[in-house]
């Protein structure tokens, strides 16, 4: 059976695996996001506490997925609620570091211009930093989604389905269709995600950034 | 347990070791072709930057169908991985020296072979280092999912840890991983801002 043939006989299996991959992507970077960008703004504010925040989250990072996971087994069990948390909490350091930089780089004269006119700390806080630290937040979050798209592989193996479950069903199986069903799939998501998120990058940086190398 | 967690680490630091050494190898050359030849820059980068992009586990499982089950997967894998630092900050620092320095290279008489080797990547060296800092790190993390695909390294205890829902021997891999991860980061910056320091 060549791979065409096994992909359209596995056609429904496949196409469940990449929802699920996609569901489990698509909740644990939104709520990466809604940690990591207030988290951020707080950051910018408080700056003594940044630089032991980054390190923690960080130290985190450098945490392998295989051990995250096995934490996460442990703690909660088999399915997706394990998954989402430890995919959740890899999604928040790209985010984070890159919404702190991102306002934390915006020039000091644009938000005493922004005084100058009489705007209130909120007012300069989303008309004047959020805009302009925005074409870097978008790319944290597409750094983010990449690493998710990657990690959420793994998430097959403490039972959250997606995509990796075909790849490891090829592995233990030594099948190389099962693992190319899973891994192709996943890379194509990986890169069309990607992809999506530069556009959307580019279509929300404020006109006045444009052209300007940030 | 810690008498048999010495040779894990060996075997884990020298398939990282050996790794690295090829894609520094690998990215600076072609670092450099980026540099030299025009047009050809975008295509390296976006290459690399694919296959970045590309989720590990399913990376590994496609290289196995071609590598077998063993370690030799495991270094290709995290070849592919190291490149992008490497490959863009050799460009990045090629790209970035000032022009009157190469023009007074140029104005000596040297080749242009001379000048890449005694000027160009003599001053992007900082830059190169701190790609293959971020490489090392990487790959140390990366590493550890060889496991899967039959190669040997501290993935073993952890993934042994798992199956059997062990914390213990979990944790008798991830620890070292991640303090090696740690040290690796923390004497390598030190090692770069040294570097960017001489150089001014």
């Amino acid at each position: 059976m060549g791979l065409i043939e096994f992909i359209s006989a596995n056609y429904i299996d496949i196409q469940k695996s990449l929802l699920r991959h996609i569901e489990l992507v698509g909740i644990s970077v939104s709520i990466g996001m809604v940690i990591s960008i207030p988290l951020g703004i707080f950051l910018s504010r408080h700056k003594r506490m940044a630089g032991t925040v980054l390190a923690v989250a960080g130290t985190i990072q450098t945490i392998p997925g295989l051990v995250m996971l096995g934490f996460a087994l442990i703690l909660f069990g088999i399915g997706m609620l394990p998954a989402l948390v430890v995919l959740s909490l890899y999604a928040i350091l790209p985010i984070l570091s890159n919404t702190y930089t991102g306002i934390t780089e915006v020039e000091q004269r644009y938000i005493e211009a922004g005084r100058g006119i009489g705007m209130t700390n909120m007012q300069i806080l989303y008309e004047v930093e959020l805009p302009l630290a925005l074409p870097s937040i978008i790319s944290g979050i597409r750094i983010s989604t990449v690493y998710i798209v990657s990690w959420a592989t793994l998430a097959g193996l403490i039972g959250a389905g997606g995509l990796g479950d075909l790849i490891w069903t090829g592995l233990s199986n030594y099948n190389s269709k099962y693992i190319l069903a899973g891994a192709i799939p996943s890379a194509i998501l990986a890169f069309v995600l990607s992809g999506l998120i530069g556009f959307l990058q580019r279509l929300l940086t404020p006109r006045g950034l444009k052209g300007v190398r940030v | 347990m810690s008498s048999n967690l010495a040779p894990l680490i060996f075997e884990h630091m020298l398939i990282v070791i050996i790794a690295t050494f090829f894609s520094v190898a690998l990215g600076v050359v072609l670092g450099v072709i980026a540099y030299w030849v025009r047009h050809v820059d975008a295509i390296i980068l976006w290459t690399a930057e694919a296959i970045q992009t590309i989720p590990s586990l399913a990376l590994l499982a496609m290289l196995m169908i071609f590598f077998g089950l063993g370690n030799t997967t495991i270094i290709v894998g995290l070849i592919l991985y190291a490149l992008l630092p490497i490959v863009r900050n050799t460009y990045t620092g090629l790209t970035g020296i000032p022009n009157h320095l190469k023009d007074a290279a140029r104005g000596m008489g040297m080749s242009k072979l001379q000048r890449l080797i005694r000027v160009e990547l003599p001053l992007s060296f900082p830059l190169i280092f701190s790609g293959i800092k971020i490489a090392v790190v990487n790959s140390l993390s990366i590493a550890v999912m060889g496991v899967l695909i039959g190669a040997g390294g501290l993935g073993y205890p952890i993934y042994r840890g798992v199956q059997t829902r062990n914390l213990a021997r979990i944790l008798s891999g991830a620890v070292p991983v991640v303090l090696m991860a740690l040290v690796f980061d923390y004497f390598m910056s030190k090692i770069e801002q040294r570097l960017i320091k001489r150089a001014g």
